[in-house]
């Protein structure tokens, strides 16, 4: 991969860091109202996959999504403004955090609920294959999501019609509060390739080379036409489920649990390698965060003087008119 | 004017849309060269193939959230749940993926997708097979529910909701599939929201959907020789509802009957009911009326359902105690 390639990637995962970091801050002085779920811990599975997709490919997300949003395209004055419930915001602050959407840059929203995008992602591939246009689908859930029947009926009918649909599973060891080993006696969900007759695979979730490479291949499969792919990205999600749990996560892991992750950030990893590889330097590395903080900052500011929308605008929007 | 079945309308709506437009294609089970669970009618698979016409396993969710995210991007898909019952197991793609997505993105996406399903009932097929959920439709913001009780209707409605670029939930029923009835050879479309009056009458407006409308226009020929005179009036489409016909007729009749084959409480009879207490109250020279199943599941055996879901002796001495004649 060249140097450039790599340091979008480091770029692409600060940038959701900052982000994510920018929106615990906020939910916690109560400038953002609502649930609100941070990817930090997990940013390498997004920026690593998506770095394989054209604008017009599609995403689907889930409620923790804002990292799949950033690494597909998002701007962060457009996600900020809709977090604050702004008329600005990528969906005029009917939205918020967990139904965020762009269809222009592929991403065909996020969901509040778990499963919920499976079979959506499913057929935008199945358009993409009758449309024939070239795109693939990425379809972004949790570990929580592969017990749910929407994920046995979305991968047995995108395998049965060979769909470009590339599954991602961000298996971040909890759903919620129930570990993967409470859930399935097995532990690996990749595993489950096999029961539909498809490729896929497990990586290090929070090594974003594994990930760019291994959605690489699934992507490039998907858009020649050789159908759908299950990759598992092992990782782990630092905050609580939302940002408001607090100290409710020890009830169902140690901090200890939470302290040897952290040790495995996949931000602090991939930095280590780029500068150890003489691809960027500190400095240069220093740089690029001063300059996505100046951006978010620039971006809380447009939500913050952006206008609220009017109570009666609630009626609007429902359906197209015709 | 011609006249053919139902089910062969709701065939000849979809195939004139599949001809028009290469972005129409359906989905659902056995709905390939078996010809649909009810209409033995392969023609569209037999004109368009196995790629816009996509028989699917068992996966009732699959079916509609694969229809809506070819909705979303590019497509136009008539998706088939084989009962209405059976829309239950789809309930979260219906309800909080093809219902909310439009307007939860801020109204920028279309969602042009029609989910055809049938209503059962009146023959034997017992609790699961027979229920008329078209309320916990209507009671979702951001669907469109269609109930044609005709052939001419259930063409004329299917291809409007084909051309829609907002989800329908069009409600068929089992029951008027073998129907005949004029349809023109000439192309038409049947607007959304408007109501039709099938019979005027002076003494009592009564309300009825798909099956039920037959129903009552047999007890209306009865009524006429009683010297009752009873206007009957079917929405067609309970979102969006044509209010406006249905007070303007309360208004000359004073008195209002809903039927339906939905079991009473919280029937869509409720809302009709509603509407006219809140908005025509002074027209009303007596109380409404309701008559809907009793609220018990649909039993299996001939007379146990026949009783339970209002038949036309029901409906008759419904209006003649109304009435008081």
């Amino acid at each position: 991969m060249d140097s450039k390639k790599l340091i979008e990637l480091l770029e692409t995962m600060l940038r959701i860091r900052h982000f994510e970091e920018e929106v615990g801050d906020l939910a916690a002085r109560r400038k953002i109202l609502g649930s609100v779920h941070l990817y930090i811990g997990e940013e390498a599975v997004a920026a690593g996959v998506c770095a394989n997709l054209r604008q017009n490919d599609f995403i689907t997300s889930t409620h923790r999504g804002h990292g799949h949003c950033i690494a597909k395209g998002g701007e962060f004055r457009f996600m900020m403004a809709e977090l604050f419930g702004k008329t600005t915001g990528y969906c005029q602050g009917k939205g918020g955090s967990q139904h965020i959407a762009n269809f222009d840059l592929g991403i065909l929203g996020a969901n509040g609920i778990v499963g919920g995008g499976m079979p959506i992602a499913s057929g935008a591939g199945l358009s993409i294959k009758m449309r024939d246009t070239n795109q693939v689908a990425v379809c972004f859930f949790g570990d929580g999501c592969c017990n749910n029947g929407v994920f046995h009926e979305s991968l047995n009918l995108a395998s049965v019609w060979n769909l470009p649909v590339v599954y991602v599973c961000e298996n971040n060891q909890y759903a919620l509060s129930v570990p993967v080993k409470q859930s399935s006696l097995i532990q690996d969900y990749y595993l489950r390739k096999d029961a539909y007759g498809i490729r896929g695979c497990k990586v290090d979730g929070n090594d974003v080379i594994a990930v760019y490479e291994a959605s690489k291949e699934a992507v490039e499969r998907a858009r020649k036409g050789e159908g759908p792919s299950l990759i598992e990205c092992k990782t782990y999600r630092w905050r609580g489920h939302y940002e408001g749990e607090f100290d409710r996560h020890y009830t169902y892991r140690t901090k200890k649990e939470i302290e040897e992750w952290i040790e495995k950030c996949p931000i602090a990893q991939f930095k280590g390698y780029l500068i150890e590889n003489n691809i960027i330097t500190q400095e240069k590395i220093d740089q690029l965060e001063k300059e996505i903080q100046r951006e978010l900052l620039e971006a809380v500011a447009f939500a913050e003087d952006s206008p609220a929308p009017k109570p009666e605008d609630a009626l609007a929007g429902l359906f197209e008119n015709e | 004017m011609r006249e053919i079945s139902y089910a062969d309308a709701v065939v000849e709506a979809i195939e004139e849309e599949m001809d028009k437009n290469e972005e129409v294609f359906v989905i659902g089970e056995d709905i390939g060269r078996y010809g649909g669970a009810y209409f033995a009618n392969p023609k569209l698979w037999n004109k368009f193939g196995d790629e816009r016409v996509r028989d699917t396993p068992i996966s009732e969710s699959a079916i509609v959230g694969f229809a809506l995210g070819a909705a979303i991007t590019g497509m136009r898909p008539v998706a088939e749940i084989m009962f209405c019952d059976i829309m239950t197991v789809a309930m979260d793609q219906i309800v909080n993926q093809v219902a909310k997505m439009r307007y939860m993105f801020g109204g920028n996406v279309k969602v042009p997708l029609v989910i055809r399903t049938p209503i059962g009932g009146f023959h034997n097929s017992a609790a699961q097979h027979s229920q008329s959920l078209e309320s916990w439709f209507a009671h979702v913001p951001g669907l469109k529910v269609v109930m044609p009780s005709s052939p001419y209707a259930a063409k004329g409605l299917l291809k409007t909701a084909i051309r829609s670029n907002n989800p329908v939930i069009f409600f068929e029923h089992i029951q008027l599939y073998r129907q005949k009835g004029p349809v023109p050879e000439e192309e038409y479309y049947i607007p959304f929201g408007e109501a039709n009056i099938l019979r005027e009458g002076k003494d009592l407006t009564v309300v009825a959907s798909a099956v039920m409308v037959h129903r009552v226009m047999n007890v209306a020929n009865k009524l006429e020789k009683k010297g009752i005179q009873i206007e009957v009036i079917d929405p067609q489409t309970l979102c969006p509802f044509d209010k406006e016909t249905i007070l303007s007729s309360v208004k000359k009749t004073g008195r209002l009957l809903v039927v339906h084959q939905a079991c009473k409480t919280c029937g869509f009879g409720a809302e009709i009911a509603a509407i006219v207490a809140e908005e025509g109250f002074d027209y009303l020279i007596d109380s409404i009326q309701r008559l809907g199943a009793y609220d018990i599941p649909v039993p299996f055996a001939s007379n146990l359902e026949d009783y339970t879901i209002p038949n036309e002796q029901r409906i008759f001495s419904a209006i003649t105690e109304f009435l008081g004649k």
